[in-house]
């Protein structure tokens, strides 16, 4: 099952090369990742995907806790929670295709944000499903560079993630 | 105002540490001079950084400290590796001090620079990278505190060069208290659970006790002790675990796992209710964990939350200190014992008959050779026990010699067996020996070894010279790599691909090169008297060659693959 792991870290160098080497240690495998400073300075906030059984999900979340610069995660698909994913998409268009793109970023509420004469660099935010929907429907186009933010997400509701 | 190098020592001196093992170079010799200047801190100069690390590791198990170590950058670090993660490996607190190159040379490939913290990251509890001097105090203080409590790990400090420059000051202040939101080892398991846990042991008919390191590490002995008398419980010990429980008491089953005794290892498969403290179901202990216990339900202490239904799903998991965790069970027990149901007083008092006839089938029993030309190496360890009363503080290497200490000196109190049982280190057996002798200069130290591992730290007789330490080497010499040849005799058909030492030193010439006595012995009747000689030179490394025999296996041993814990074989072509 998918997971996303939501974890609050010291910011300090060497503190996301234990939580990432710890993964490669331990055998378990990271689908994206994304991590920055949150409001306080000292905090970075993590948020990564990764595929696990439920008792391979307890075992990381146990490993990732041992960490001491880690001070506190949630596994966020074990309840409700909103995702969000960012991606830059570079297409090459002729005449004939851009206002099928422009149509079909509409659909999927994205924006294009810079065009050259044969370019367009669409912009799309959503969940990393949502995104994977775009770039199917660009399959008849020519994709020539695809960049994604990685998964961030956040409980619903009440439930938050602090010290 | 302070160099970063007095600051270090002035940390090291606040955190009460006065040994430290170590060796020079280039990146810490700011550091070196700073010791030099001072006289609290003994430092014991190794001849390899290996066994500066087993040293500190011997003497954090013999004593409950943590050990310290300092290093310097490139070979000096990456010779700690092996060190490091033993200590890891047996959750061992450790503080090992490792120099680096200058700041501005990070990362330029200079000279004897090696990424220690990158190395080192997948085999400690944490490791900090020191950017200025003023961060040394605090640094310090966290890595002690980090090294020595909940489950104990080792912990690295890596200082590049300029930072200890002498002539580089700054304000110096130790740090009081510690406080740290990211790492907080619990400190008391759950009421509730301890409550099912013991309502559990009450119901339980085939109930056992199993053991580990963690309640040496924990201090949790006595209290172990008093609750399995209480219940009147078979018990047994882990490798690591051994002299958790006295081993001369009559609910001791032996050890068990791998090289368990029949009784421990039967008794494991067929109990109802296993109660596993302070262990981790480790893959030699559980052999095919589809068949383990497979009718027990599992009350398991641990201070590590990860250990906890990492192999074996716990039906009863306690997350706590196993000292404080056992004293509730002790007070919850008195209280409910009195009303324990007959039926189930019958069923243990059916358990332990069963238990003494798997006993009775006496699996350690050693037949010494007819012609009595021959010694064999179980009797070796019988005579040291004989000779030294059970008492003295035994390291081993990794081998048939080691396992055939575990099983035949019965070690009745904790931190008189130390060995490197997660990682299976050769070569650590002398050096920890130096370690305990440092820490316990009165102590009866010997190191059970086999000819392979001696010589992998074997450059440790010089140190051992320098400092005049009076170990007792017992060198079980089958001029083999024994437990290597003795899987190849049962799984490769004999073939002995490489597990022969050929060319093997005169031990006693070079012991005595050295500065030491040595003592060879070949003759099963001359094997009380040379050992009787040995331990009577009290202010001399001595090392007693003993020439075993060499077609000895280690028995009982669990069958492999596929068996579960009642499956063994018991000698040579015979299993249960
Ligand atoms: C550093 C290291 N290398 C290899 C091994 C694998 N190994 C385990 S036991 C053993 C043989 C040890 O020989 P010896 O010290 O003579 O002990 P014996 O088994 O003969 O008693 C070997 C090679 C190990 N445990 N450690
Ligand atoms: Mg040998």
């Amino acid at each position: 099952m998918r997971r996303i792991i939501s974890l609050l870290l010291e910011n300090e160098s060497g503190a996301l090369s234990r939580v990432i080497g710890l993964f490669a240690q331990r055998g378990y495998n990271i689908e994206t990742l994304a991590v920055a400073p949150t409001d306080d300075e000292t905090l970075s906030r993590l948020t990564l995907t990764t595929v696990a059984t439920d008792e391979q999900s307890e075992q990381i979340t146990k490993q990732l806790n041992k960490l001491i610069e880690v001070i506190k995660l949630v596994d966020l698909t074990e309840g409700e929670y909103v995702e969000r994913e960012l991606m830059l998409i570079k297409i090459r268009v002729s005449g004939l295709d851009q206002a099928e793109i422009k149509r079909t970023t509409d659909i999927f509420r994205g924006q294009i944000v810079d065009i050259s004469p044969t370019i367009y660099t669409v912009q799309l935010i959503g969940t990393s499903k949502k995104l994977d929907a775009f770039i199917n429907a660009m399959a008849e186009f020519t994709v020539i560079e695809v960049v994604r933010s990685g998964v961030s997400g956040l409980s619903r509701g009440e439930k938050v993630l602090c010290v | 105002m302070l160099s970063g190098a007095d600051i270090l020592i002035r940390s090291l001196q606040e955190e009460n540490v006065d040994h430290v093992f170590g060796y020079p170079g280039g990146a810490v010799l700011h550091i070196y001079d700073a010791l030099f200047k001072q006289n609290k801190i003994h430092h014991f100069l190794v001849r390899h950084e290996q066994a500066a690390t087993h040293m500190a590791d011997g003497y954090a198990r013999a004593t409950g400290r943590a050990g310290c170590v300092l290093v310097t950058s490139g070979p000096g670090a990456t010779n700690a590796i092996t060190g490091i993660a033993t200590a890891y490996m047996d959750s061992i607190p450790m503080v090992v001090i490792s120099g680096q190159v200058q700041s501005h040379l990070i990362g330029t490939d200079s000279f004897q620079e090696t990424d220690m913290i990158g190395i080192s990251r997948p085999i400690v509890k944490h490791s900090f990278m020191i950017k200025s001097a003023t961060e040394i105090p605090l640094a310090v203080k966290k890595a002690f505190y980090i090294a020595t409590s909940g489950r104990p790990g080792p912990v690295v400090i890596d200082i590049p060069k300029d930072i200890t420059n002498p002539a580089d000051l700054v304000p110096y202040e130790y740090p009081k208290d510690l406080k740290l939101r990211s790492y907080m080892p619990a400190t008391k398991g759950h009421p509730g659970q301890i409550k099912k846990a013991v309502s559990m042991m009450m119901e339980a008919e085939r109930p056992m006790i199993y053991a580990g390191g963690g309640v040496i590490q924990g201090n949790g002995c006595e209290q172990l002790d008093q609750l399995t008398r209480m219940l009147g419980f078979p018990i047994t010990n882990t490798l690591m675990g051994l002299g958790a429980y006295p081993a001369t008491d009559k609910q001791f089953l032996g050890m068990l796992g791998m090289h368990g005794t029949l009784e421990a290892n039967n008794a494991m498969h067929h109990c109802d209710v296993l109660i596993a403290i302070g262990a981790r179901f480790d893959d030699r202990i559980t052999n095919t964990v589809s068949k383990f216990c497979p009718q027990a339900k599992i009350i398991h202490v641990d201070v590590d939350p990860a250990s906890i239904s990492k192999t074996v799903m716990a039906d009863v998991p306690i997350v706590g200190p196993v000292e404080s965790v056992l004293c509730e069970m002790i007070d919850m027990v008195r209280q409910v014992i009195g009303q324990r149901k007959e039926e189930k007083g019958k069923a243990l008092a059916a358990w332990w008959e069963q238990i003494e006839l798997w006993k009775s089938q006496n699996c350690l029993e050693v037949k010494a050779d007819p012609a009595g030309s021959i010694i064999k190496p179980q009797q070796v360890i019988q005579t040291l026990y004989k000779l030294t009363h059970g008492d003295a503080v035994v390291t081993s290497d990794v081998g048939q010699h080691q396992m055939f200490a575990a099983l035949y000196y019965p070690f009745d109190k904790p931190r008189k067996w130390i060995n490197s049982g997660g990682l299976g280190t050769m070569g650590f057996g002398l050096p920890s020996a130096m370690g305990v002798q440092i820490a316990f200069p009165k102590e009866q130290v010997v190191c059970v070894t086999g000819e392979g591992s001696i010589q992998m730290n074997i450059q440790e007789l010089s140190t051992c010279a320098q400092y005049g330490l009076p170990i007792k080497i017992i060198n079980l010499n089958n001029r083999a790599l024994g437990m290597v040849k003795q899987w190849q005799d049962m799984q490769y058909e004999g073939r002995h691909s490489h597990s022969y030492m050929e060319s093997l030193p005169n031990f006693v010439a070079l012991v005595e090169a050295y500065g030491h006595v040595g003592i060879q012995v070949a003759s099963p009747g001359e094997l009380d008297s040379a050992m009787e000689q040995a331990l009577a030179i009290k202010d001399k490394l001595v090392f007693l060659d003993v020439l075993v025999d060499p077609e000895e296996h280690v028995y009982p041993m669990l069958v492999a693959p596929d068996g579960s814990m009642r499956d063994m074989w018991l000698s040579k072509g015979v299993r249960t």
